[in-house]
Order: C-alpha cells, then structure tokens, then sequence
C-alpha cells in the first residue's frame, strides 16, 4: 500500500514536472496552440507525441486492458465539446490548472473552484 | 511559429508519458486528470491524493531544483474564467476524461472513445480561440 502511495506521488511529480518543463501550465501557450489561424504554435502535438509513445509501452508492458466504456454516445461527444470550450476560453484543462495553483494567482484559484464545482454539478444532474 | 518550442515540448512531454506508464505498471491506474480529481471524492482516495499532491508541488519542485518560473498571465476576463472552469469541470465528467486522460491514456491505449474524443475537444477548443481572437468576441 505504502509503495502504490509512493508510486502515485512520484508520478503526479512527473506529470506536473512534465506539464511545466513543456510550458503547458502556460494558458497563453496553450491558446497559441488552439489559436490555428494567428501566430500558430504547434509545441502541443509535440507534447502529444512525446507522451503517447512512452505511455503506450507502459500500457503494453502493464498488460493492455479494454476500456470501461467502449461505445460513443451523445455524452461523449457533447462532454467533450464542452470541455473544448471551457478549455479554448481560458487555455487550462484540469492537469496544467491545478499545477499552476502554486504560482497563487487568483484567476487560476477562481478557475479551480468553477471546476470542481461543475464537477459537482455533473454529480448532482448525473443522480436526477 | 515563432513561439515553436520542441525539445522542451517532447522532453516534457515524455515526463508525462513516463508518470503516465509507471503509474500504470505500479498502480494500474489510468493518469486521467479529471478522472483522478473527481476521484477524490470516492472512498479509495488516497492515491489519488498523493498523485495531485505531486502535481500540484512540481513547479514549486522545478523552481527549487532547477530555474526561476515566471507566473503565466491569464488575459481571459473574469466572467470567461468561471464560465471556462464550469464548462471544463461538467464536460470533462459528462465525456469521461481530459486532455490526459482521453488525449494521452487513451490514445496511447487506441481507445476509440478516447480518439474521438480528442477530435471534439480539439476541435471545439480551436474553435472557441477563432471565434474569440478573429471573429471580434470577448
């Protein structure tokens, strides 16, 4: 138990050390990448593909498993549309919001806290 | 493109890749933001805590042991943040995953779900910029 804790930490260090070493806690870099017709900035797909790969043997040595869900339904689609426009409004998805919290400023706490409460508000119209 | 950053993006982008592996070999658990920080509220916890606490302490982390981090300035208004971090937190539950979890987990795992998925929010992201930035908006 202790070791799967260890394991966890040290890979939520990665991820953020990953998120900040490639500028994606960045929204303005983020926003250069979504922004495909100004002063385009394609570092996101690199990011994408140095990730994917390395990810992929973890998943082939780990065992390759089905996903929970395999088909496309309305809710897939339209939650990913949503999140793509809250995403493309300011430039943060989950990962690079919460790693920028430590630079403490307070658009990003503000943007947190409407998260998690959307997060809870899909809880509650999820239970109707 | 004079913004075009690439060793820094594959470079941190492998770290993501790499946490994203050894998390599931150690833990067999998808490293899926969204889905680990809804998580939180389910009795197996713990892990998931460990995960954004090393998440959330990574760029005080880089700072110390590598290089100043300036603090990123956030243009969008007030009233688009709240709106962004609602539309965020509902869409990302409502579709099952984010940028990591459906972008990199899922694809490296070819998911269709997870393709499409990133398609949408891709799609839908570059969409909202355009119309924001060139068509006169917010």
């Amino acid at each position: 138990m202790m070791r799967a804790y260890t394991v966890a930490a040290v890979c939520g260090l990665l991820f953020g050390l990953g998120l900040t070493v490639s500028q994606m806690i960045d929204p303005n870099k983020v926003l250069g990448f979504l922004d495909i017709a100004g002063d385009w900035d394609p570092s996101l797909i690199l990011v994408m593909a140095g990730a994917i790969p390395l990810a992929a043997v973890g998943y082939w040595a780990g065992g390759r498993v089905a996903p929970a869900r395999s088909a496309i339904d309305k809710r897939l689609v339209i939650g990913a549309g949503l999140f793509g426009i809250g995403w493309g409004l300011v430039g943060f998805c989950p990962g690079p919001a919460l790693a920028a919290l430590s630079f403490g400023d307070p658009k990003t706490l503000l943007f947190v806290a409407a998260m998690l409460a959307g997060m809870a508000g899909y809880e509650v119209w999820n239970r109707r | 493109m004079s913004h075009f950053t690439p060793v820094s993006a594959l470079l941190g982008g492998g770290l993501i890749g790499l946490s994203a592996a050894l998390l599931w070999v150690g833990c067999c658990r998808i490293a899926g933001i969204s889905g680990i920080l809804a998580g939180t509220l389910a009795p197996d916890r713990a892990w998931r805590l460990m995960f954004l606490a090393g998440l959330v302490a990574a760029p005080v982390v880089y700072r110390i042991a590598f290089a100043p981090l300036s603090r990123p300035a956030i243009a969008t208004a007030w009233p688009l943040v709240i709106l962004g971090g609602l539309l965020v937190g509902f869409g990302t539950r409502l579709g099952g995953g984010c940028t990591s979890g459906h972008g990199v987990c899922g694809m490296a795992r070819l998911s269709p779900r997870s393709i499409v998925a990133t398609a949408v929010f891709m799609t839908a992201a570059a969409g909202t910029v355009f119309v924001v930035r060139h068509m006169g908006a917010g």
